[in-house]
């Protein structure tokens, strides 16, 4: 480590700043201005080179987080690149949309606030494309087997490039017209701008990597099809069920899922046309879930012009600093502002929704009332309901599964207590069926993703070749740490 | 015909068994000579030298039988009166038979005699007859009368009348051929000299042996020595004197020494000795260091050589860094050490012929030797003086033996002859200078070479090969190119030792370093440079037993560590030169076709090497390079030792050098297993490329690749000398071969094969298992598809820093989370989750405990309600020796207050204590540590010790000393430590008043009579021999013993320390309890385990192998927060835990309650496990090693070759009322000098009036006036009492340690004289001590103390009207002190306090000196530390002012007190005579006392911020 004493020496944190929220919201573009080269390199300066990197257990790529602070510091972009992407394929992607566990487990958050590990990696990606330090790894060698992977967000990316890069053919099939699964539709322009995602395909496809739109496996190709077609599948299909409200009037209109509202906007940014697309524009918005799905509908209501955002959240409001029982290094539940509350709308916790109100069939308000635990179950307050007014309300309360109906009967593939696709400790289902990524663990974050997809890889190549070289970053099982008694 | 070894009859000890060993026994001990210059014999002399034996009696020991004492005996001529009166047979003239006793097994002895006398005849010898010399088996142990052999004389002559040295020659071939053909033991055989010796105490020897008393045994010599062996052990042939010498110290090199000799012994030839062959090997096996340095002198001596040159061959003074050598005496040196190499280690040796006799010191001068000449020429040399009574005025000569220097009588000429001389003589018998310069040639003269540079995809492809890591590069590889010094790590090792580690590991991770504790010191190769040496000299030795030009036909390296151009130099040597011939093996084998081929390899090289010999090369080079997909390299070190051992084997070692030229050796460890096992130089090319190579890509900034090379080369080099004087070795010549490690996880079938001799208890893998971890490596440099790691050149690593996917450590994100989670929300839940953690290790192999199970079979579990409670339990608990200085007051104060509460222990760790804190229960450490800086160790701290720690040594770097910076020694560190802020401290590798296990005794002694109620600890460090060295130090009377794992954290420690020196605890704490069970000894003393000891089941497992307490440093730590950042020796420690930064000591967040909590909790676990095995109490589980069992569920490929029953192998030595304390050690303090007068002294004592004691007194009263002390500091504290109120005004000769720790109040005058240790630890107190009146000797020309003066004195007087030995007034720290003169390394690491010195000063004064002031007379600047001089650390300059003022004052203070004639001649021509002074003033000191004036004068707190900012700015440069 070049300067043991950094961390005593540059106290502050320092990121990127975000540009101003009146020229912001007017485009769609990424939030942040540009980066200062010294300060990410003077942050990187704060990295205490710990005997035991707690950011890297914190991160479930096990990111060689000290290597690559150091690195950065020292100014060595190609090496810092390198070391980068020998546990990540897409650091772009978790540059820009991971939640940052590491940061939470950073070693110095004990006493200062924690390095800048999140905008270090990204601007050691952004660096390196600009620079062209980002090339194929095209394998030497092909070994002849091809694999199918069924599904193009970031675990099935993964998992495709790792299997590449070893020698196998590898088609990646996804149902939409456009590579990237959630990454595309999911999040909007202003967190992650989409050339990104086509910078990083034009890589795999140079590598080898075969990519299939518009191909809905289990309905114009059977499960069982492809896996006469291919030596072995790789199901990355994600968890994509929403959790609804069920609760009076949720037939009116004007009550959406985020992830369709989202979708149809990201469509729409990219140029599409969307047939009767939802808007916010000149809307009474309620959002439900105060989460990052959550925030991201704020942002784009607000750049489609919404009149007001109102979020809604059932519990309480999270505490400012970590509380007790979430000691170092957890990821404790912080209050946070997001790019997309610093622009517009209000936050509200401890509403309940009791009841959708409706005129003629259309949303007009939601019924709701306080919260109360009631045997740590979280029930509305009998007398204190009232209504919030609404024209569009979106429901942005996670995701409960995955959709898996033909898997299961096509295959018979058996789903854990959870719904998720069941595996054994290798990532296989079943003879030459591996999953990863959400439709198998279930909703989480892009890191744990990347990670399964990662790991699968190595299992697929380790069922295919008899032993492998690729890294095995975490095992299905594996948890973030946490108190469990 | 197989070779008998009567070393290993006539004894009591058991054979090897569990991992006990008979070779790791060590002895020390005291000896003596007694010669008359007068021309003939006498029975006075017999007398003089067996009643100084009984004054050594304190030296030697006896173990658990009383009555057997560990051996003694005497060396005399042949007392050729006496004989011609008691045998029955003619005698011819003397000179013309031999006699010696002869040791017979009983029931053979008919068989053997007839035998004897047969091989007489061969040898043209006859048996003139035999003789039954009468003894007294009564007075023997019950042991030893066991153990006694059937005694006879027998008196031999020549066929043909020969006599002299003719016959004397006979009688060696015959001795030897007994000894080997019939196996009967000689103590000697000789027609000069005869030996009686035997398992005896110095009491007994005269009674048992009753010739010895007859007034008819006459003599003008006699040597005597009184052994003390760590084991209860001893044996009748072990005894001294051998045949030519008596020896008090130990030669460490010994293994490579007799593994030299046996690779010489087929060139040996001698035309006086006649057939070679019948009489080899010459080194008997079985035989002591001792014993084994005998033979060889004897065969050196009997070949031609004399006395004195022999002697001088096989223990050179310090001839390689002496500036002032005679330029002869350097070429007598330096053409000798191309013949042999160092017997090195502490020695004093005395020596005789029968007509010269003498004494020499190995060049440390680590061993005491004093001697007196009488005006009627007696001269008396013995361990200490005073062993002998005689009248001061009697004496003319006063002196002792020094370091390099012989002292030599010859009896018929009736002379002593100066070393001088002797040296004179000797390098002028040839033209030594002549035949080097003809044909000697050193490495740089040697044409160069064009350097070859590899490219970077080279260099990653080779590190791949031979499994670099980032981390390697990073950790090791970059911070050597960049500094030339080996990198610093903190916090221990806590990943799995190679044996079970899931990872490829390399060869030399299986190979621990051995290292000096207490039987012999490690050396400071730092500070006493002077003494060492890294130069080597190649190429074919010829016949040891002549002396010709052709033996100096060798190629000289300067540095054992090569260049890749230095190595071009000797591939090349044969250009132009007729110096020899190198030749290249090649290491490599089809790695496809597995273990066989590497063994067929191994097998072909030999061969190779067999018939490059045969062709005439000089010189091979073992070469790993040039590996490729197919060809795998074979590790360097098994190279290197199955090549070396094979040549040995052969005979033919000595023909050619042997130089490695290997990938794999990158660390320090590396190197140094490599020259261990026989490399007489080492090009480690991967590891000097890649530092080039980090360079040119611009990781390793700020130096030329040339630079990186050269700086690589010295850290390694530099890292290598460490290594040796670890082991307490100075020359690489001597260390090559020593083989001076041990194996853990190595087969003993591998191990036999080619590393023949070397320690392997456990077994372990063998050539299959090392076959598959090459070919592990080697798939990663060739992988099948190389895009799989294309952003990855290199694997993570992991040993030091954690890494995911490096290599597991007990300490990870989820342990320590779960620890501090636990422990402050108090749940135990949370606590067995990590407890479970941590044990859980039977998958991931971290530990060897983690390999053991319970067994559950063999005893009913009882309820938990029946168990002891947790508060009975948690007071066997202490906490690690951490100095306050290494971790923060918080941390240091919040353990001391939890262990308070709960009972258990803390302690101080090596600091000192506040007088604030020692005073305040809650708050005090209850332990006191003794280290080897004995920073603060003063009569108040030492009184208020429940516990005294001596600290032989440190798991995470034995043999090491420490160093505190200067940033670190804040304010607060240095009052403690009395020092000065901001000028840093050193602690020595050794205490300097340890050099053998009797001086450990001796600090015993001192320790329990500065504080009778404490108990005294000594923590050792787990290795192979631990156990015997426990038995030593039972033997010394400690209470505890502490055995500490290799893997203990640290604050800083060289690298390859943490990771490689010392084994796991759970085998030096089955090693102990085995020997102390198999002594008998184990009842006495308690034992204490730590070293990572993290759980409850560690705890159990710790007491089934038979501790009894035990000690908790890290997991503490982790508790008030400590997250192993590791940088304890970076002083930024982010959370407050290990750091003095004022601002990171605000974050420290730990709490006592939180620590309490851990410990509770640890008890409830021990308690839960006592439960289920059955047992009420820890006390009921101690030493119950059968309900121990291996894990046979573990299945795993490299630990499943492992035998760990040799752990468990105590099972049917112990019985309920040994296995544990259950007596404890007699101390004998109603008999020690001071005792009675407590009672006496009581108006002093009490009331603090005035008070004198006046006694005679002799060298068996040991630490005089220490009770006495300890007294006045219980009533008086800290400041004690007007100088001078109780008085101890002694007459004759002081035994050690005499004022050891005496306060302020006390005054100790002898007159007479003092052995070492005058003034130990002095606190306050006042010493003088000046001859008779009316001696017969100028006081200021002869030697009235001993070595190591004043060691650790904080504060106090000293008066010596007299000169004094070596090491004068080392680590004081405020002690005015005056002397007349001095032998090497004064004032070494002195940190305060004043020194005069009045006279001769010995060389290396001053080094690692950093405070006070010393004026010495005529100083010559050549005497003083080169390195101290060099970088300014040390400035020299006249006196003058109120430095003069000073000087005189207590000049005229040492006058008063001693009278001494020196001082008063000085005085009254003082204004001349201060011109001849030189004032020695360190510079920092110098620095920080200005700034501190300074600060006084303008009114700020000498001690506040402001100054201490301005401190840091000076200290730091």
């Amino acid at each position: 480590m070049a300067d043991p004493r950094g961390f005593l020496k540059v106290t502050e944190r320092e990121t990127a700043p975000r540009r101003p929220v009146p020229v912001r919201i007017k485009d769609w573009k990424e939030v942040y201005a540009e980066r200062n080269g010294e300060v990410v390199k003077q942050q990187a300066s704060r990295c205490m080179d710990c005997g035991i990197p707690f950011c890297h257990q914190g991160c479930p790529l096990g990111n060689l987080i000290p290597e690559w602070n150091d690195l950065v510091h020292l100014g060595r972009s190609a090496d810092a690149i390198d070391r980068l992407h020998a546990t990540n394929n897409f650091p772009e992607f978790t540059g820009r949309l991971c939640p940052a566990p590491c940061e939470s487990a950073c070693v110095l958050g004990i006493n200062q606030p924690p390095v800048t590990i999140k905008e270090i990696e990204v601007s050691i990606i952004d660096d390196a494309f600009d620079q062209g330090f980002v090339t194929p790894s095209i394998p030497e060698r092909l070994t002849g087997k091809t694999v199918a992977v069924i599904g193009s967000g970031p675990a099935g990316l993964a998992a495709a490039q790792q299997l590449t890069r070893v020698g196998h053919t590898v088609a990646v099939f996804e149902r939409d017209d456009r590579i990237g699964g959630l990454l595309r539709y999911g999040i909007p322009d202003f967190k992650m701008e989409k050339h990104h995602i086509d910078r990083r395909i034009a890589q795999m496809e140079a590598e080898g990597t075969k990519f299939r739109t518009g191909v809905n496996i289990g309905v114009d190709i059977s499960w069982d099809e492809i896996k006469r077609r291919y030596d072995a599948v790789v199901v990355a299909t994600g968890a994509l069920v929403p959790r609804d409200l069920d609760v009076a009037g949720r037939d009116a209109q004007g009550i959406h899922f985020a992830m369709e509202y989202l979708a149809q906007s990201n469509k729409a940014v990219a140029g599409d046309t969307v047939e009767d697309q939802i808007s916010a524009e000149g809307k009474h918005v309620v959002i439900l879930g105060g989460g990052d799905t959550g925030a991201d509908c704020l942002g784009t209501a607000t750049r489609q012009g919404a009149l007001s955002v109102t979020t809604l959240a059932i519990g309480n409001k999270p505490p400012e600093d970590r509380s007790e029982d979430q000691p170092w290094p957890m990821v404790p539940n912080l209050f946070e502002v997001a790019s997309a509350h610093e622009e517009f709308g209000e936050r509200k916790y401890l509403h309940s929704t009791v009841e959708f109100v409706s005129e003629n069939g259309r949303v007009t308000g939601l019924k709701v009332a306080d919260t109360q635990f009631v045997d740590g179950k979280r029930v509305p307050t009998p007398g204190t309901e009232r209504v919030i007014p609404a024209d569009l309300v979106l429901l942005a309360l996670g995701f409960t599964g995955n959709e898996s109906e033909q898997l299961v009967s096509q295959l018979g593939t058996k789903l854990d207590s959870r719904t998720n696709v069941s595996r054994d400790d290798r990532y296989q289902s079943q003879d030459g069926v591996f999953v990863a990524g959400d439709a198998g663990r279930g909703q989480s974050l892009i890191v744990w993703a990347i990670a399964e997809g990662r790991a699968a890889a190595a299992a697929v190549d380790e069922y295919l070749e008899g032993e492998t070289q690729l890294p095995f970053p975490v095992k299905p099982t594996d948890k973030p740490l946490a108190v469990y008694s | 015909m197989s070779t008998l070894s009567p070393f290993t009859r006539f004894n009591v000890g058991p054979d090897a068994q569990g991992l006990y060993s008979p070779e790791s026994e060590k002895d020390a001990c005291g000896l003596a000579m007694v010669a008359t210059l007068r021309g003939y014999g006498g029975h006075d002399i017999v007398d003089m030298a067996l009643s100084s034996l009984r004054n050594l009696e304190h030296r030697g020991a006896v173990g658990s039988d009383a009555g057997t004492g560990d051996g003694a005996g005497i060396l005399t001529q042949l007392p050729d009166k006496f004989f011609r009166d008691v045998v029955s047979f003619e005698l011819p003239l003397l000179g013309s038979y031999g006699a010696g006793l002869v040791f017979f097994e009983a029931e053979s002895a008919d068989k053997d005699r007839t035998s004897f006398e047969k091989i007489a005849l061969e040898e043209n010898l006859k048996v003139l007859g035999w003789r039954v010399p009468p003894t007294d088996p009564a007075v023997l142990g019950d042991q030893a009368r066991e153990a006694m052999p059937l005694i006879e004389q027998v008196f031999v002559a020549a066929s043909d009348g020969a006599n002299g040295l003719e016959l004397e020659r006979r009688l060696f071939r015959l001795r030897k051929r007994s000894e080997r053909e019939i196996g009967i033991y000689h103590p000697s055989l000789s027609m000069r000299t005869i030996v009686y010796k035997g398992m005896v105490t110095t009491l007994q020897l005269e009674p048992f042996f009753l010739d010895l008393s007859d007034e008819r045994f006459e003599s003008q010599l006699a040597l005597v020595h009184s052994r003390f062996s760590t084991n209860t052990f001893p044996s009748w042939p072990l005894a001294h004197p051998f045949r030519f010498i008596a020896h008090n110290g130990e030669i460490n090199t010994v293994k490579g020494n007799a593994n030299w000799m046996a690779a010489r012994e087929s060139l040996l030839e001698s035309e006086l000795l006649g057939d070679l062959d019948q009489i080899k090997p010459i080194v008997t096996p079985g035989a002591s260091d001792s014993a084994t340095f005998d033979e060889v002198l004897e065969l050196l001596v009997l070949s031609g050589r004399s006395l004195p040159h022999a002697m001088m061959m096989m223990i050179p003074g310090a001839w390689e860094k002496q500036l002032d050598i005679e330029p002869k005496l350097r070429d007598f040196f330096e053409y000798h050490s191309m013949i042999m190499e160092p017997w090195d280690g502490p020695a004093a040796v005395v020596f005789t012929d029968g007509t010269l006799v003498g004494a020499t010191l190995d060049r440390n001068g680590l061993r005491p030797g004093r001697f007196v000449v009488t005006e009627d020429g007696f001269v008396i040399l013995a361990s200490e003086i005073g062993v002998a009574h005689i009248p001061a005025d009697r004496i003319v000569r006063k002196g002792r033996l020094q370091p390099g220097k012989m002292f030599l009588i010859d009896t018929a000429k009736g002379q002593i002859i100066e070393d001088e001389e002797i040296k004179r003589e000797v390098s002028a018998l040839e033209p030594w200078g002549k035949w080097l310069e003809s044909r000697r040639i050193n490495l740089r003269d040697l044409p160069e070479r064009e350097h070859v540079r590899y490219s970077s995809a080279s260099v990653n492809r080779r590190q791949r090969v031979f499994g670099y890591t980032e981390e390697d590069l990073k950790e090791f590889i970059a911070p050597m190119a960049r500094m030339g010094q080996e990198p610093i790590g903190a916090m221990g090792t806590d990943t799995p030792i190679a044996a079970i580690s899931d990872r490829p590991r390399l060869l030399f991770d299986y190979f621990t370093q051995q290292f000096a504790q207490v039987t012999n010191p490690p050396l400071d190769a730092i500070r006493e440079e002077v003494v060492t040496s890294l130069t080597t000299s190649i190429g074919p030795v010829l016949n040891l037993l002549e002396a010709t030009p052709e033996h100096a036909k060798q190629l000289v390296l300067d540095y054992p560590i090569l260049t890749n151009d230095e190595l071009a130099r000797i591939k090349n040597i044969d250009r132009g030169n007729n110096i020899g011939k190198a030749v290249t093996i090649s290491g490599l084998y089809r790695v496809d076709q597995g273990a066989k081929a590497l063994e067929a390899r191994l097998d072909e090289m030999a061969n190779e090497i067999d018939q490059a010999l045969e062709d005439g090369a000089t010189f091979i080079i073992l070469s790993d390079r040039d590996s490729n997909r197919e060809l795998a390299p074979i590790p360097s070190l098994l190279s290197i030792s199955a090549m070396h051992h094979h040549l040995i084997r052969k005979g033919t070692r000595s023909r050619a050098g042997i130089v490695v030229e290997c990938g794999d050796a990158r660390d320090v460890h590396h190197m140094a297993t490599l020259i261990g096992f026989g490399a007489s130089g080492i090009n480690p090319y991967l590891a000097l490329e890649t530092a080039e190579d980090m360079v040119i890509r611009g990781v390793v900034q700020g130096i030329t690749p040339e630079r990186s090379s050269k700086n690589m080369v010295k850290a390694l080099g530099k890292g290598v000398l460490k290594i040796m004087s670890k082991m307490g070795i100075s020359t690489i010549a001597s260390y090559g071969g020593a083989q001076c490690f041990e194996a853990i996880g190595l087969s003993q079938e591998l191990v036999d094969r080619y590393f023949t001799g070397t320690i392997t208890k456990l077994g372990g893998v063998g050539l299959e298992i090392l076959h598959i971890e090459i070919e592990k490596r080697h798939l990663a440099a060739y992988p099948l598809e190389s895009a799989s790691t294309v952003h990855l050149p290199l694997e993570v690593g992991g040993e030091m820093k954690w890494r995911r996917e490096g290599p597991p450590h007990l300490f990870n994100p989820e342990t320590i989370f779960k620890l501090q989670h636990s422990t402050k929300q108090k749940s135990y839940e949370i606590f067995k989750e990590y407890t479970k953690a941590v044990d859980d290790q039977a998958q991931r192999l971290m530990t060897l405990r983690g390999l053991f199970k319970f067994r559950d079979d063999l005893r009913t579990p009882i309820p938990i309600e029946e168990v002891e409670p947790i508060s009975e339990i948690v007071k066997r608990f202490s906490t690690g020796a951490m100095s306050l200085g290494a971790i923060s007051p918080e941390a240091h104060e919040t353990l001391a207050i939890a262990m308070n509460r709960i009972g258990g222990k803390s302690n101080t760790g090596e600091g000192g204590e506040s007088v604030e804190r020692l005073l305040d229960k809650e708050r005090r450490s209850a332990v006191k540590q003794v280290a080897s800086g004995r920073f603060g160790v003063t009569s108040m701290y030492l009184t208020h010790a429940d516990d005294i720690q001596i600290k032989m040594a440190q798991g995470a770097k034995p043999g090491e000393g420490g160093q505190l910076p200067p940033h670190k020694v804040y304010p607060w560190i240095a009052q403690l430590r009395h020092s000065t802020p901001g000028v840093g401290l050193i602690s020595p590798p050794p205490h300097h008043d340890i050099y053998s296990i009797e001086d450990l005794k001796q600090l015993i002694f001192d320790l329990k009579r500065a504080n009778r109620k404490a108990r005294v600890h000594v923590k050792l460090v787990s290795q192979f021999g631990v156990g015997t060295v426990a038995a030593g130090v039972a033997k010394s009377k400690a209470d505890v013993v502490l055995i500490s794992g290799h893997d203990g954290g640290t604050g800083a420690s060289p690298l390859n320390s943490l990771k490689h020196a010392g084994t796991p605890w759970e085998l030096g704490l089955a090693e102990t309890q085995q020997t102390l069970l198999l002594n008998g000894l184990r009842d006495r003393i308690t034992v204490q385990v730590d070293g990572s000891m993290k759980t409850g089941r560690d705890v159990v497992v710790a007491a089934l192998l038979g501790a009894e307490e035990y000690g908790f440093a890290t997991a503490p730590l982790v508790v008030e927060g400590c997250i192993l950042m590791r940088v304890c020796h970076l002083d930024t420690c982010p959370v407050g835990v290990a750091t003095q930064n004022p601002d990171l000591r605000a974050r420290f967040k730990g709490q006592a309650d939180h620590v309490v909590n851990f410990f509770e909790f640890l008890a409830q676990e021990i308690r839960e496990y006592l439960a289920e095995l059955g047992f009420r109490s820890l006390d009921e589980a101690i030493g119950h090693v059968e309900l121990l069992d291996v894990n046979e569920a573990i299945q795993h490929w490299k630990a499943d070759g492992l035998d760990l029953s040799p752990i468990f192998a105590s099972k049917e030595l112990g019985t309920e009322l040994n296995m544990r304390r259950t007596t404890h050690q007699d101390h004998e303090l109603e008999s020690h000098f001071d005792f009675p007068y407590i009672e006496s002294a009581a108006p002093a004592l009490k009331e603090g009036k005035p008070f004198t004691i006046e006694a005679e007194i002799n060298n068996t009263q040991q630490a005089i006036g220490t009770m006495l002390g300890n007294e006045l500091t219980q009533r008086w504290g800290e400041q004690g009492l007007n100088p001078d109120t109780l008085q101890l005004k002694l007459a004759g000769h002081a035994g050690q340690s005499v004022g050891a720790f005496v306060p302020r109040g006390m005054k100790i005058t002898v007159v007479g004289d003092c052995n070492d240790y005058v003034g130990k630890g002095l606190s306050g107190g006042t010493i003088v001590v000046r001859p008779p009146d009316g001696a017969g000797f100028i006081a200021s020309e002869n030697v009235i103390a001993g070595n190591v003066i004043g060691y650790g004195a904080t504060s106090g007087k000293i008066f010596l009207n007299g000169i004094v030995g070596e090491r004068f007034l080392v680590r004081n720290s405020g002690v005015t002190a005056v002397v007349e003169g001095v032998g090497d390394h004064a004032l070494e690491y002195m940190t305060g306090g004043r020194a005069i010195i009045l006279g001769k000063t010995g060389i290396n004064l001053g080094a690692g000196m950093s405070g006070g002031i010393a004026y010495v007379y005529k100083l010559s600047e050549a005497r003083v530390n080169r390195e101290a001089l060099q970088l300014g650390e040390i400035t020299l300059s006249g006196t003058s002012g109120e430095d003069a003022v000073e000087l005189r004052a207590i000049i005229q203070e040492h006058f008063n007190e001693t009278g001494s004639v020196l001082a008063k001649s000085i005085l009254d021509n003082f204004d001349q005579e201060l011109s001849n002074f030189v004032k020695v003033l360190p510079r920092d000191y110098a620095r920080v006392m200005e700034i501190q004036q300074n600060a006084i004068i303008s009114g700020y707190e000498p001690d506040g911020d402001e100054v201490w900012t301005q401190i840091l700015e000076v200290s730091n440069g």
